[in-house]
């Protein structure tokens, strides 16, 4: 087959619609796996994380784990879906492998979540509901290392080896209904999707969503059909993207790429293709010799799972305040408009403030600390914002100290530069540092006078009205009090007496 | 063994040799069901589904073999059963779940001890020709 | 033959409790007798002559430092069939894909016997995968009938079966998928029940189609069948359908069964099960059997179940199906045999399973992947899951009728080496009666009745689900009756094996 033409992105959006469907694949951070008491934990020596069971040995059987059932409906709940009253394991047959029993045991036939949306805002602080067709339970299958080919690749291996560690880990699978209509904002909006999802899954605290270890996974599914034409295209799936990043530029390309197929009179087959992520592009999969034909039926070793109804309201309060709730909730509370919130969440610093605030400091200076000083020290350390070794409550003490007056802001940053150099807390900085703002008045007088008789010229310019002029004062006031003169108080003594 | 019932003469059955359950079992091959007969390919197609490498004239034998067996059990498609709810488990149970709670598993050992082939803790197989997992 | 040999297990276990024998002699004895026929037999695949040996020696020792016994049964030797995993023994589930595996973790009902000081002298034979009814396609070659050599002892289980009838062992495991634990039982002269769906952990025990596979107590005597489900039986967290109650108390219902007295108990005498097309023998043993019931008090009720007669179909597309799934991780990757044929994993993995498994496992297979497959599924699978509705439903309005339902427990009795080998819808027949109990989870009981032509035939006694205590009540005052007015029981006629 021919190097496909990559048709300019401008181009495709002019004469294309794009349709959108997502599958994402979550592995669930329980402490065994779906039906076997294994540990699930990532990185382990190979094949110390098995049994009979996830080993698919003859005579063993499965049992399913509640806490994994617990975070499907928890799931899906904040999904907005309907919960399933009654639902049964199959079983998906196919022979690899990577997995044990040659059959998947999944929901696929009867999801425990259905019919429930989420909404996912864009750069613009614009919101697109995604409409998740359902949400349900499966298990992972184990890794294989392929050997003997040149890149570890699994064509040209000459023989693999296989590590089941991660066969039966709980996995979710949550499967959009098509997005049509997102145009050119597509590969945006298939990332802020999965961002959502990924942040929402956070928030419940069932996962630990790091794409990079494979504990969130994606499949772009896209089509393309003319422009205006109302139609629905054939689809590509394309897998193995691993990042954001990928998402987007996943889309992105299998727009280019569908695009130069159909307008070179082409047409788009029905595949599985793989992203690479050098180069961004996406290529073909094996075609199967035979038809997929999964054999699906109810998996007879487990028996149905039917939530009652107060089960389900019993984990809906469970629920932690949602992304968007909070997003909502602080807009509000604090007084942010969307672009400072955006500002705070890049900045991840959304936490931090909240926790600073939590701990009495206003929200407008909690906000500033985190966002300006703090970040400024984070990026000079190369460090995350969390990983400075100041607390919030550290930090709403520091702010306190400067709205009751002990502290101005220069030596306010010199107590934060004490805690950073692990000098203690706040108060063991100001005491060891000496850190305290003047305030004896007599003195503070004394200083300003000394200062107004030496710029009498200045002290001309605030009496004909020139008020600004009095920061030239102010600068000699603070220097002569070592810095720790309330600036302020100078300021206002200064128009006093000039 | 040669039945009575297939036998095109029309003999009564040989109570203790062939059951008169048996004709009513193959009788069952003029119900309703047309899926009754594979053909050979379609034998060789669900044989390479199940990969099972059969041989040419197993093939024969087997196509042959379901279709009698097919024909049979196609009997259920005679029983009126749209409003029946199917049963695929034999007890009644439901939500059986375990506690999230580790259980001692295998040792990296014990889990290769059978593998036909092992290499660096992992089950040694034949390339793989397929999709990437 | 040693005497030993012939006693039943509840008086071994008598013997051996108030030390009058050791359970090492016990086991000895039956090793002894082991060696002797087992040549011609073939009852076992493989005999665990030292472990057993230190097992018992293991009972010994706790019995004469005062210990109370672990069971009812400790000491007691049995075999087990090569369906239930051992660490201690190679388990081949009577395949060639299994040859030389050695399983690294113990069955639910393995666990359970150790623990219950029950001598395990080794694996029996078995249809492969538990799929026949002769033991004929094991892959490691027939079981012979003790009653007649030249004949089968039916299967699955003959293995089971046939060391019974051979006095190699007093108990004995089966498993019960269609018939395999009754109809070898019938064959033999022996005793062997299917218990309830879910009441005996199916956890280790090789799968041949799981919502029907149960194991069972295999004995000589309803009470020692009894004895046996007790330790077997009760719930187990590793099994999802394992049922969460206490195990009927079946051996009470033994015990107050063989006073003989069941005035008062409704037994439902199945009208589409006998009569037309069963062999004249054993419709006659069966119809003596229900005149002797009547005259032990029991009120004999007419019944009618119209959808057993389409439970043959239901069992040969469910059973199947199930099978092609179960079966599909004997793969030639992880354990079991490989047949290197130099090529990628897909062609191993087939000219393995080609290589490794046997024409009937096959079928079977091949049926399961065509029953399931996009197209046929509502025709087939869908549609025998309804018949099972349907069936389930008959015995619920019979036990409505009647405490336990009767019927014979085969077509007819044993039947020579070969004879249906090649025939696979005469050799599904032998399940015709015993299949319906394992579609609809229930429970049922084979008893010897008496014997036709010089061979045994066998009465089913079922009951519904967790009512095994009738079952076996009317069980054991069937056989003490039978055993009272026949001279002693039927199993003692059973002529001395010879090579």
């Amino acid at each position: 087959m021919s190097a496909p033409t990559l048709v300019d992105f401008d181009e495709v959006v002019e004469r294309f619609d794009p349709t959108l469907g997502l599958e994402v694949h979550v592995e669930l951070n329980t402490n065994t796996k779906m039906f076997c008491g294994c540990p699930t934990e990532f990185g382990a020596e190979p094949n110390t994380q098995v049994c009979p069971v996830c080993l698919g040995l003859p005579g063993a059987l499965p049992v399913v784990n509640r806490t994994a059932v617990e975070s499907a409906i928890r799931i899906g709940l904040a999904l907005n879906c309907s919960i399933a009253p009654w639902g049964r394991f199959a079983r998906k047959n196919y022979f690899y492998p990577d997995m044990p029993k040659n059959f998947q045991t999944s929901q696929y036939d009867e999801p425990i979540a259905v019919d429930g949306w989420l909404d996912v805002e864009l750069e613009d602080g614009s919101t697109v509901r995604v409409e998740i067709e359902r949400a349900h339970m499966e298990e992972d299958t184990g890794k294989s290392l392929h050997v003997g080919g040149a890149t570890g690749r699994i064509h040209g291996a000459e023989y693999s080896l296989l590590d089941y560690n991660r066969a039966g880990v709980p996995l979710i699978e949550i499967v959009t209904k098509t997005i049509p209509g997102t145009g050119a904002r597509a590969p945006e909006v298939a990332r802020a999707y999965v961002t959502a999802l990924r942040d929402l899954l956070r928030a419940l605290g069932v996962s630990d969503v790091r794409m990079e270890q494979g504990s969130l996974r994606c499949d772009v599914n896209l089509s393309l059909a003319p422009k205006g034409s109302g139609e629905l295209g054939t689809r590509t799936e394309t897998k193995n993207v691993n990042s954001l990043r990928s998402v987007e530029r996943a889309v992105r390309h299998e727009m280019s790429r569908q695009a130069g197929v159909l307008l070179d009179g082409g047409a788009i087959v029905q595949e599985t293709r793989h992203f690479e992520e050098q180069g961004g592009t996406t290529r073909a999969g094996r075609r199967k010799e035979t038809s997929e034909d999964y054999r699906y039926f109810p998996e007879p070793d487990l028996t149905p799972i039917a939530p009652s109804a107060a089960w389900v309201e019993e984990l809906r309060a469970t629920l932690p305040e949602l992304p968007w709730e909070r997003r909502r909730r602080i807009t509000g509370e604090w007084g942010l408009s969307p672009e400072e919130l955006r500002d705070l969440v890049n900045a991840g610093a959304l936490d931090l403030v909240e926790a600073t605030v939590a701990a009495g400091a206003p929200a407008g200076e909690a906000r500033s600390w985190w966002v300006a000083y703090l970040s400024q020290q984070a990026n000079t350390r190369g460090v995350e914002l969390a990983a400075l070794p100041i607390t919030p409550e550290q930090v709403a003490r520091v702010i306190a100290l400067v709205g009751s007056g002990e502290l101005n802001n220069k030596l306010a940053r010199q107590v934060v530069d004490g805690v950073l150099a692990g000098e203690g807390s706040p108060d063991d900085v100001v005491a060891a540092r000496g850190l305290v703002v003047v305030s004896d008045e007599g003195a503070l007088v004394a200083a300003v006078d000394e200062a107004l008789a030496a710029q009498p010229d200045v002290v001309e310019k605030i009496r004909g009205g020139k008020v600004q002029a009095a920061g030239a004062i102010v600068g000699a006031v603070m220097k002569a009090t070592g810095g720790k003169a309330d600036a302020k108080r100078v300021r206002e003594l200064i128009l006093e007496r000039a | 063994m040669a039945c009575p019932s297939r036998d095109p003469t029309g003999r009564p059955p040989i109570a203790g040799s062939c059951p008169s359950r048996l004709e009513d079992f193959l009788s069952s091959t003029e119900g309703p069901a047309d899926t009754s007969g594979l053909t050979r390919d379609e034998v060789a197609h669900l044989a390479r589904l199940a990969r099972l490498a059969v041989t040419d004239d197993e093939l024969d034998v087997l196509a042959g073999q379901l279709e009698v067996i097919l024909g049979a059990v196609a009997s259920v498609g005679e029983v009126a059963a749209d409003d029946i709810p199917p049963m695929s488990h034999a007890v009644p149970l439901e939500n059986v779940f375990r506690a999230d709670e580790r259980r001692p598993g295998l040792s990296q050992q014990q889990a290769l001890a059978g593998a036909p082939a092992a290499e660096d803790g992992r089950f040694r197989v034949p390339r793989i020709l397929g999709e990437e997992a | 033959m040693d005497e030993l040999t012939r006693l039943t297990a509840a008086e071994l276990a008598e013997r051996i409790r108030t030390r009058e024998v050791s359970a090492v002699e016990v086991t000895r004895a039956h090793l002894d007798r082991i060696a002797a026929v087992d040549d011609t037999v073939h009852a076992f695949l493989h005999v665990a002559g030292e472990s057993a040996l230190e097992s018992a020696s293991l009972v010994d020792a706790s019995l004469d430092a005062g210990t109370a016994p672990a069971s009812p049964l400790a000491g007691v030797p049995l075999a087990l069939k090569d369906v239930f995993t051992t660490t201690d023994m190679p388990t081949t589930a009577g395949s060639r894909i299994l040859e030389g595996w050695r399983p690294p973790y113990d069955a639910t009902v393995t666990s359970r016997l150790r623990a219950a000081g029950i001598t395990i002298l080794g694996k029996t034979n078995m249809d492969e995968f538990a799929m026949g009814s002769s033991t004929e396609y094991s892959a490691y070659g027939p079981t012979r009938n003790p009653w007649d050599t030249a004949r089968v002892p039916g299967g699955s289980g003959g293995g089971s079966a046939a060391s019974l009838a051979a006095f190699e062992a007093p108990l004995a495991i089966g498993t019960d998928t269609g018939g395999s634990i009754r109809q070898p039982a019938a064959f033999t002269g022996t005793v062997g029940v299917k218990p309830t769906y879910g009441g005996v952990s199916r956890y280790g025990l090789i799968a041949c189609a799981s919502s029907l596979d149960q194991a069972g107590p295999c004995a000589r005597t309803v009470l020692d069948a009894a004895l046996l489900h007790e330790v077997i039986g009760g719930y187990d967290p590793m099994d999802s359908t394992s049922i969460d109650a206490p195990v009927p108390s079946v051996v009470e219902a033994a015990r107050s069964g063989a006073t003989g007295d069941l005035t008062g108990v409704r037994v439902g005498v199945v009208r589409e099960m006998g009569g037309e097309g069963y062999q004249p023998g054993v419709q006659a043993s069966y119809e003596a059997a229900l005149r002797r019931l009547e005259k032990l008090g029991a009120e004999l009720v007419e019944v009618s179940c119209p959808h057993f007669q389409y439970g043959m179909a239901a069992y040969y597309l469910i059973l199947p199906s199930e099978v092609s799934s179960n079966l599909a991780r004997f793969d030639a990757m992880r354990y079991g045999l490989r047949v290197d044929s130099g090529a990628g994993a897909e062609e191993v993995m087939a000219a393995t399973r080609e290589a490794g498994f046997g024409p009937e496992v096959k079928r079977r297979i091949i049926l399961g992947t065509y029953a399931l497959s996009a197209g046929y599924y509502d025709a087939y699978y869908g549609q025998a899951q309804k018949v099972r509705t349907l069936i389930a439903r008959d015995f619920a309005a019979a036990y409505a009728k009647a405490d336990v339902l009767v019927s014979p427990t085969t077509p007819t009795t044993a039947f020579p080496i070969g004879e249906k080998v090649d025939d696979p819808l005469a050799m599904y027949l032998n399940d015709l009666a015993t299949i319906p109990t394992n579609l609809a989870g229930t429970a049922g009981i084979s008893v010897p009745t008496g014997l036709a032509d010089g061979l045994p035939v066998g009465l089913q006694v079922m009951a519904p689900a967790l009512g095994e205590a009738a079952m076996y009540r009317v069980a054991a005052a069937y056989e003490a009756a039978r055993d009272a007015e026949d001279g002693g029981p039927l199993i003692h006629r059973v002529p001395e094996v010879t090579a």
